[in-house]
């Protein structure tokens, strides 16, 4: 039975560290799951106070500490109700089995007789005097967790399925909420000399030209080539760190040019190549058609530069940090610094949304790097915006080749994918270095490639497999064995440039085959779930009357189910060009079968399309010189709030199917809708984002 | 130097050299943390403030340029309808850039409470918002709007029952 169980309770068999009554007759629920603003505490809550019937409000929920939580690894690839609501809620279901059936014991009844109110034990509806507070006991928790308990059927849920509103939000829009806000004693306020690639050796530093720009007294932290401000007032330490790179010279610092910023780059690169799916035949007759797509580079581009704090007392550090893994960055921790991880806590604190691995994890390491130097205080590290744009691990750029072989009926009988990208994820625990381990006195090696194997997703094989009924699928990904700057996981790795290419393509092949794009699909696709979206964006949008386009307004479709087994998505756009796209109005239709929070899932859904037009229009991070050039707002600008188009959103109603992990699956689509919403709009393609005014003009003029 | 100004209604002076940010005096002089460091380029809005009823970055804002002027900042916001309007259409993800959205969005409403979608866009055009929660953040302030216009309807009521 066990192996069935979530990795979650596997990892963390004990119930004791999940769930504990509490003398205010309040839970505790603790989690390894963070909110990184997909509202997920509050669907992780749902959960446990439906299975257990206790009123909502009496739950306290602590996230990501390795003090006080359970290790549930990162918050990554959509897995936070897939996996961790899994957990809770046969968690839950078998600590209200164990404590009723006690108590039906002791009551010398059916455990079925007894109901539960608000945590209220009644019996025939009278009330038994006994509660989860008063009944409860040490047995109850210190037991492994079985998993065999049986959970409600959702037919009978009263909290799971509805609306509750997120707990952070109030905080957040008072004046805290956030790491950044946190003011510990002893404070000291911290800012870096960046070594501006790995391998660079600092080789002269004018201190005292530093000292004089910044106009106050601070000290400074130096360990081989880091190199850290530190003092009581933030300004002053913010005034060296703009200063000091003009005052630092360098030595064996890496040398990048423009090409490296394009996908097109790996193509001349060495690479790890794998191939995923089924064998290639022989020889196949038919009509070989193929075409190639690309993404750029891409930044996370969080809100807020990162932050970390870090206090060293007494032989233990102390770490607070917006990483989306407490664990993960407690081990990396110990290892860097020498410690046992008994030696090193790190809790969870709320930084901006990202997306995935950003700047949190390393500015973690630089403020505990400089609490190691300046022990008893608390140590503040505020990345400047610079600094997250020039360093934080960036998406890699990835190109797609699809290749189709054609029966005489224009339909596929052989399809290829063959990806050229970099690693899609440089975690630590993926061996990818923490940006500070590189300038220390003892710097690991350069990292080797690697990518989250397909069990987990894939990486850059994500979505490359199409889940049309074609009879041969197979993938080539050529992982190249190194990438221009650091790269690590961006919102769903490579699902969002596969889909991009598979679902562009798919518009070709029907417009090959003279067949409209809907009906393309439909006359491949059995499953009926991703049926039914295609349909329903198709109708709500008005598909039947769309028109042959070459007006400068375009509408497009396209869908994926993403990594081919969480949450469906199809998405519709209608476009209007003029030098540049705008997205004026969008439809999204989903599956993601039993839905938590429908107001937290219908966010996710439209916060993926409005970063997928953003990144589909606009993003590219820039390379040159020593490494990313786009440093600001202005270099590497975002959707704003006149680009936002109005939205439609459909949630499919299936509560009796699993949940489906959706906070990535409109981003593919998304993108890919938009390509194909071009090309009806322009009558040309564009394989190649961002689609910028650049783009649109040179396509137009290719013809 | 010593510098006087108006904060939320308080008159407080503050001893910092003449041409710190206004953001850092709000953040770490007078422990107002809504205000948040996004670019200190003003080109994010995290940092909005409102100055002398106008809505304003911080991040670049010398102090000594805001002295004897009036600041309102996010925490000032707890009882407005903005407030509650941002509560109940759940309108942000990660909630970073929504203290600089909401004094955007004072300023706007401070001057017109009936604004239609295209004056919200403009107002909001200098904040960035990363997660995409634009479309709810844009309900949050028409519901705020409307929540404006009919305590000034019941208002105006209750000043035409007493004359």
């Amino acid at each position: 039975m066990s192996e069935t169980l979530p990795l979650s309770i596997l990892n963390n068999r004990r119930m004791e560290k999940w769930v504990r009554f509490q003398p205010d007759r309040t839970v505790k629920l603790a989690v390894g799951k963070v909110e990184i603003g997909q509202a997920v505490l509050i669907a992780l809550t749902q959960i446990a106070a439906e299975e257990l019937d206790i009123a909502i409000d009496r739950f306290a929920v602590i996230s990501g500490d390795t003090a006080d939580a359970p290790d549930e690894g990162s918050t990554s690839s959509s897995q936070s109700i897939e996996m961790s609501g899994r957990s809770v809620r046969l968690i839950t279901a078998e600590l209200r089995a164990r404590i009723v059936d006690r108590l039906a014991r002791r009551l010398n009844c059916s455990p079925s007789d007894i109901d539960v109110l608000d945590g209220a034990f009644l019996l025939d509806d009278e009330p038994t005097g006994h509660d989860y507070w008063n009944f409860a006991g040490d047995e109850d928790f210190a037991a492994d967790i079985a998993g065999t308990a049986k959970p409600k059927d959702p037919a009978d849920y009263k909290i799971v399925g509805k609306p509750v509103p997120r707990r952070d939000l109030a905080a957040k829009i008072s004046g805290a909420g956030f790491i950044h806000d946190i003011v510990r004693p002893d404070m000291l306020h911290a800012r870096i000399l960046r070594q501006p690639s790995r391998e660079a050796v600092l080789t002269a530093f004018d201190e005292a030209a530093v000292r004089r720009a910044a106009r106050g007294d601070f000290r400074i932290v130096r360990v081989a080539n880091f190199v850290a401000f530190v003092g009581d007032d933030e300004t002053v330490v913010q005034r060296a760190a703009v200063a000091a790179p003009a005052h630092a010279k360098w030595d064996k610092v890496r040398k990048l040019t423009p090409a490296h910023q394009e996908a097109a780059w790996y193509l001349t690169q060495p690479s790890d190549d794998r191939f995923v799916g089924d064998s290639v035949p022989d020889a196949i007759a038919g009509e070989v058609v193929s075409e190639t797509y690309s993404r750029p580079f891409v930044a996370h581009a969080a809100m807020a530069p990162s932050c970390g704090l870090a206090e060293y007392r007494d032989g233990r550090l102390q770490v607070w940090s917006h990483t989306q893994g407490v664990y993960p960055l407690r081990n990396s921790l110990a290892d860097i610094l020498g410690l046992t991880r008994e030696q090193v806590t790190v809790r969870h604190a709320h930084g901006a949304g990202c997306y995935g691995h950003n700047g949190a994890d390393d500015a973690a390491v630089d403020a505990s790097v400089i609490a190691m130097q300046i022990p008893d205080r608390c140590i503040r590290v505020q990345w400047r915006r610079e600094e997250e744009f020039g360093y934080e691990p960036v998406g890699t750029a990835h190109m797609t080749r699809i290749k189709a072989v054609l029966d005489a009926a224009g339909k596929p009988i052989d399809w290829t994918c063959e990806v050229w990208a970099g690693s899609h994820v440089q975690r630590p625990v993926y061996g990818g270095n923490m940006l500070t381990h590189e300038a220390l006195p003892s710097p690991p090696p350069a990292p080797k490639p690697n990518d989250p194997p397909e069990a987990a997703g894939g990486g850059g094989t994500r979505n490359g497999i199409p889940l049309y009924d074609f009879p041969a699928k197979r993938i080539i990904h050529h992982l190249a064995m190194t990438t221009p700057v650091r790269t690590s996981s961006l919102r769903g790795l490579g699902a969002l440039p596969n889909v991009f290419a598979l679902e562009c393509f798919v518009d070709e092949l029907a417009e090959k085959a003279g067949m409209d794009p809907v009906t393309w699909r439909l006359a491949h696709l059995s499953d009926p779930r991703a049926r039914r979206l295609i349909e329903s964006v198709a109708e709500r949008s008005g598909w039947a009357s769309r028109g042959t386009g070459g007006n400068g307004k375009g509408l497009g479709i396209a869908w994926s189910r993403y990594k081919n087994k969480a949450a469906y998505a199809a998405v519709a756009v209608e476009i209007e060009v003029d030098r540049e796209v705008h997205v004026r109005r969008a439809w999204i239709a989903a599956d993601a079968g039993l839905v938590i929070n429908p107001d937290g899932a219908t966010n996710q859904l439209e916060g993926g399309l409005v970063h997928a037009i953003s990144m589909t229009l606009k993003e590219q991070v820039k390379l040159d010189g020593a490494g990313i050039t786009s440093l600001d707002w202005d270099s590497y600008p975002i959707l704003r709030f006149s680009e936002i188009p109005e939205i439609s959103t459909e949630l499919v109603h299936a509560p009796n199917e699993p949940t489906l992990g959706m906070g990535e699956c409109t981003f593919g689509p998304t993108a890919a809708a938009i390509g194909n919403a071009v090309k009806h709009a322009l009558g040309v393609r564009i394989r190649d984002m961002p689609l910028t005014r650049e783009r649109i003009a040179a396509a137009i003029l290719r013809g | 130097m010593s510098i006087e100004l108006t904060v939320n209604g308080r008159a407080v002076s503050v001893s910092v050299a003449a041409d710190t940010p206004l953001l850092d005096v709000l953040r770490n002089h007078l422990d107002l943390k809504g205000s948040r460091y996004g670019c200190g380029l003003e080109q994010c809005g995290s940092c909005m403030v409102v100055i002398d009823g106008k809505a304003d970055y911080s991040c670049v804002r010398e102090i000594s340029a805001v002295a004897g002027k009036r600041i309102e900042t996010v925490e000032s916001l707890a009882s407005h309808p903005l407030h509650q309007a941002f509560l109940d259409e759940q309108a942000g993800q990660c909630g970073y850039c929504l203290s600089g959205i909401l004094m955007s969005a004072k300023a706007l409403l401070d001057r017109n409470n009936s604004p239609t979608r295209a004056d919200m866009v403009t107002a909001l055009d200098s904040n960035l918002c990363r997660c995409g929660a634009h479309p709810r953040i844009i309900r949050a302030i028409e519901r705020a709007a409307a929540a404006l216009r009919e305590g000034a309807r019941a208002n105006d009521l209750r000043e035409g029952a007493r004359s």
